[in-house]
């Protein structure tokens, strides 16, 4: 009953989608006197949708959660050892309910927007709705109509003996239950693992919002800053989620994996990188055209890319078009996703193409080391960073595509062709907060940085004399250092010189400079978070050093001035199913002992699937990372490997957290009243 | 103009990007190929860096702990994703790979641990170069990720 019941809301909740679409529409180009009567109905219908397909998800996860495992998907993804919490977020664990959970953010976001004051932009809202009703639309037929990819399949034996899986019962068939369902697989049962497809998802998601405006703007031709104002605090909550969500897989990687790792350069990963990439540009560049008018036809380009890339990423991991360690099963979805992409891709582009005289710069740029400058290098490198993705990731079909033979690249290929691009963005994330507008010389520019430079310097020369030597890591820490101290001194700079003119203690200075103006402060502390990762990149990408050996209790691994002595091993059976092998080891470092550690490897039974869990002891300094590898009798085998800095990584990932949470907390007078105090360099033509 | 400074700069970036991508790509580009295009080509590929995939044979599976030494054989699966659905859907294909002994088969040599994802059936990624005795040499091995295996019907009836 209730997979039937389900799959019926689902699919009002499709026909609501499409009636919002058609009402918008109508409403916005067609009716003459009743306009208004439509376009509300289409946001009604939008805000709709959002209720009935809660009520589809909860169906599914009431499915999960009391083990039906006639219904395929509950089959798939839960069995009867998993505890309920697992099964409830078993809903994003495999394909078809992934989906439905896409199409569910899709829907809330699209909701959150239908309830926002629309008095100012009306002629915006119905192709907000349209833009947003279509998306959530795609999806919504994605998983009603696609076989495998509706969660409310059952399993069904006909009366010849054969088994199939379909939403009704065909005709002479019976229901099977199976006793128990196969699990999701015990490598994806870890917290990183719950929090991080909902985290990409949203990031996703909510890029849709600010695209959505971008079309309304184009087609409407209401192509000022408008519409950027309107979303930009969406942007910014988008960029916080899909950059919380990168770093959970990162960190999901290396806590269970094993390979003492946590980015491969594998193209799913690709996949989630490259809308973060145009988001980013997009972020920035979308304050130049607020404060000078410019670079209106980038902010187009950069948010259409975008979503097309949001919609390629979450089809990169559907189509198994392409080889990966991520990619689910292929199927049908391929080819359609891929339709889906190139007609909004088109339409997009035409749209941009309509307007693009009405895109022009109200303004001219004509200092290379303007503010305004940098942020075009800065459009110009992410892009470039983007370019090299795409080429890695799309490179093995072109070439098979025209040599016959698959040609792929490897993490080298990634490596060598971003690392600069990577270094000339954060020597820009330090350089461009002090550069001015409009105009710039090497001069005002050097006056405004050199100190702060030169402790970069003296940081330089103090990793060197600590015995340093790689080119690359020098270079490295050397911008690290420079970003770090430009950030601090310019920040310090404005806290102090308010302390000054005002009779505000440097604290209280502090508190209320960076209330006055959260976005430049806000950003300040991302920026600093960046090259903290950074920091926590370069340790681990250049200094790793690993060793491994089997032992014997009592015997002792070296590495990098860490003596690792096993203690024990306990081998025993877990309450729900499993197997734990858990090791004992001492850590001590220049006689000094340090703590134990326990590294453990399981496994279960149901799936056989053995699940590595290293034992790690993680100071600012380094990590000490060791995997539990096998037991026989003749000992135990371990594998050590030595991360120096990676702590920084997770922590850079904390407070760039903290300095978004300051950047878009909603200010007492809403942004829209409040007029850029810089004026425009105003250009009739 | 004031314009021509950014056109350069701008066209002096994009210059390098390009030469970043090209530089790169023939730095560490790598055939992807099957095993029966790899035993093809033969002593043409001998040191060459190539990349392969197969069906894990789960009977060949033979690990040392000790000396994290691991060997096993891979069983031919198709390059082409059409030609996979065609027969049925990665799952079946490996499946039948694995099966099927008349396919051609790889002897695949790894130094390093053993993955947690390598076991029978599994689709294997191998990234290495051809050995002069037809021993595949890898020094990166992927296993495909699992909830792709989601199993399509069960064999298990409840009345």
């Amino acid at each position: 009953m209730i997979p039937i019941f389900g799959y019926g809301v689902l699919i009002l909740t499709f026909v609501v989608a499409l009636y919002g679409i058609g009402a918008a529409v109508y409403g916005a180009l067609y009716a003459q006197k009743d306009a208004a009567a439509w376009v509300e109905s289409s946001r009604r219908a939008m805000l709709l949708t959002f209720p009935l397909i809660t009520i589809a998800v909860l169906a599914v996860i009431y499915l999960l959660t009391t083990g039906h495992y006639e219904v395929q998907y509950v089959y798939s993804v839960t069995s009867s050892t998993m505890p309920a919490y697992l099964k409830a977020t078993a809903l994003w664990g495999g394909q078809a309910g992934s989906l439905l959970f896409w199409s569910w953010l899709m829907s809330a976001f699209a909701a959150a927007v239908t309830l926002r004051k629309w008095q100012r932009d009306l002629e915006f809202l119905p192709w907000v709705i349209v833009v947003s009703l279509v998306t959530l639309a795609f999806f919504l037929g994605l998983i009603i109509f696609v076989k495998g990819q509706v969660s409310f399949e059952r399993f069904w034996q006909l009366a010849d003996g054969s088994n199939t899986a379909s939403v009704f019962q065909p005709a002479g068939s019976t229901l099977l239950v199976p006793p128990d369902g196969n699990g999701l697989n015990p490598l994806l049962r870890h917290p990183g693992m719950i929090i991080h497809p909902p985290m990409l998802y949203l990031g996703f998601v909510s890029f849709v919002i600010p695209f959505a405006f971008a079309i309304a703007s184009l087609i409407t031709g209401r192509t000022d800053d408008r519409w950027i104002r309107v979303t930009r605090r969406w942007t910014l909550v988008a960029w916080l989620f899909l950059s919380l969500g990168l770093v959970l897989g990162m960190w999901w990687a290396y806590d269970v994996l094993g390979w003492g790792g946590y980015w491969g350069w594998d193209p799913v990963e690709i996949a989630a990188l490259m809308p973060w990439l145009t988001g980013t540009a997009f972020l920035h560049s979308v304050m130049i055209q607020e404060k000078r008018g410019l670079f209106k036809r980038w902010n187009m380009v950069l948010i259409v890319l975008t979503y097309a890339l949001v919609i390629f990423g979450t089809f990169l991991t559907r189509s198994g078009v392409l080889s990966s360690v991520h990619a689910f099963s292929q199927s049908a979805i391929g080819p359609l996703f891929f339709a889906f992409i190139g007609i909004t891709f088109a339409v997009s582009l035409g749209l941009l193409l309509y307007r693009w005289n009405d895109l022009r710069s109200e303004g001219q740029m004509t200092s290379l080391l303007s503010r305004e400058s940098l942020f075009l290098v800065n459009n110009l490198l992410f892009i470039g960073v983007l370019v090299v993705c795409f080429w890695g990731v799309i490179f093995p079909l072109i070439s098979e595509l025209f040599t016959g033979q698959k040609v792929t690249v490897g993490p080298l290929f990634y490596l060598r062709a971003t690392g600069p691009l990577f270094a000339g963005l954060l020597f820009l994330m330090g350089v461009a907060p002090l550069s001015a507008w409009t105009h710039s010389t090497y001069k005002t520019l050097g006056r405004a940085a050199w100190k702060p430079a030169l402790v970069s310097l003296l940081a330089l020369a103090a990793i060197f004399l600590l015995g340093v030597r790689s080119w690359i890591a020098l270079l490295g820490f050397w911008l690290v250092a420079l970003a770090v101290c430009l950030t601090l001194y310019e920040y310090g700079r404005e806290v102090y010189s308010r302390h000054k003119s005002t009779d505000e203690g440097l604290p209280l200075a502090f508190w209320r400079l960076t209330g006055r103006n959260r976005r430049r402060y806000g950003g300040f502390i991302i920026h600093l978070s960046m090259a903290i990762m950074a920091l926590g990149i370069i340790g681990i990408q250049v200094f790793q050093t690993s060793t491994q050996g089997t032992l014997l209790p009592g015997d002792t691994l070296e590495l990098s001035g860490y003596t690792i002595t096993f203690k024990d091993l306990a081998v025993f059976d877990a309450a729900d199913g499993h197997n734990v092998g858990r090791a004992v080891l001492q850590i001590t470092r220049g006689g000094q002992a340090l703590g134990e550690l326990y590294p453990r490897r399981d496994y279960y039974y149901d799936s056989q699937q053995p699940v590595t869990i290293p034992g790690v002891r993680s100071t600012f300094e380094d990590d000490l990372y060791v995997v539990l590898v096998d037991w026989q009798a003749s000992g135990v085998t371990f594998k050590v490997f030595h991360n120096p800095l990676v702590l920084w990584l997770w922590t850079g990932a904390l407070l760039f957290t903290l300095g978004m949470l300051v950047a878009a907390w909603p200010d007492r007078e809403t942004e829209t009243e409040r007029r850029p105090a810089v004026g425009r360099v105003m250009v009739k033509a | 103009m004031g314009r021509m400074k950014f056109m350069i700069g701008g066209l002096l970036i994009v210059a390098a990007v390009i030469y970043l991508i090209f530089s790169s790509t023939q730095a560490n580009a790598q055939y992807f190929l099957t095993i029966r295009e790899l035993q093809d080509k033969g002593q043409a590929l001998v040191g060459k860096d190539v990349r392969v995939s197969g069906a894990v044979v789960g009977d060949s599976i033979q690990y040392d702990p000790q000396s994290l030494t691991l060997n096993f054989t891979v069983a031919y699966v198709p390059g082409d994703n059409n030609e996979i659905t065609k027969m049925g859907g990665l799952a079946k294909v490996l499946h039948d790979a694995v099966q099927d002994k008349s396919l051609p088969r790889l002897e695949v040599a790894y130094h390093g641990v053993k993955p947690d994802l390598l076991k029978d059936e599994a689709q294997a990624i191998m990234t290495g170069k051809m050995g002069a005795d037809g021993t595949f040499e890898a020094n990166e091995l992927l296993l495909k990720c699992p909830t792709k295996y989601e199993e399509a019907v069960p064999n298990q009836v409840q009345k």
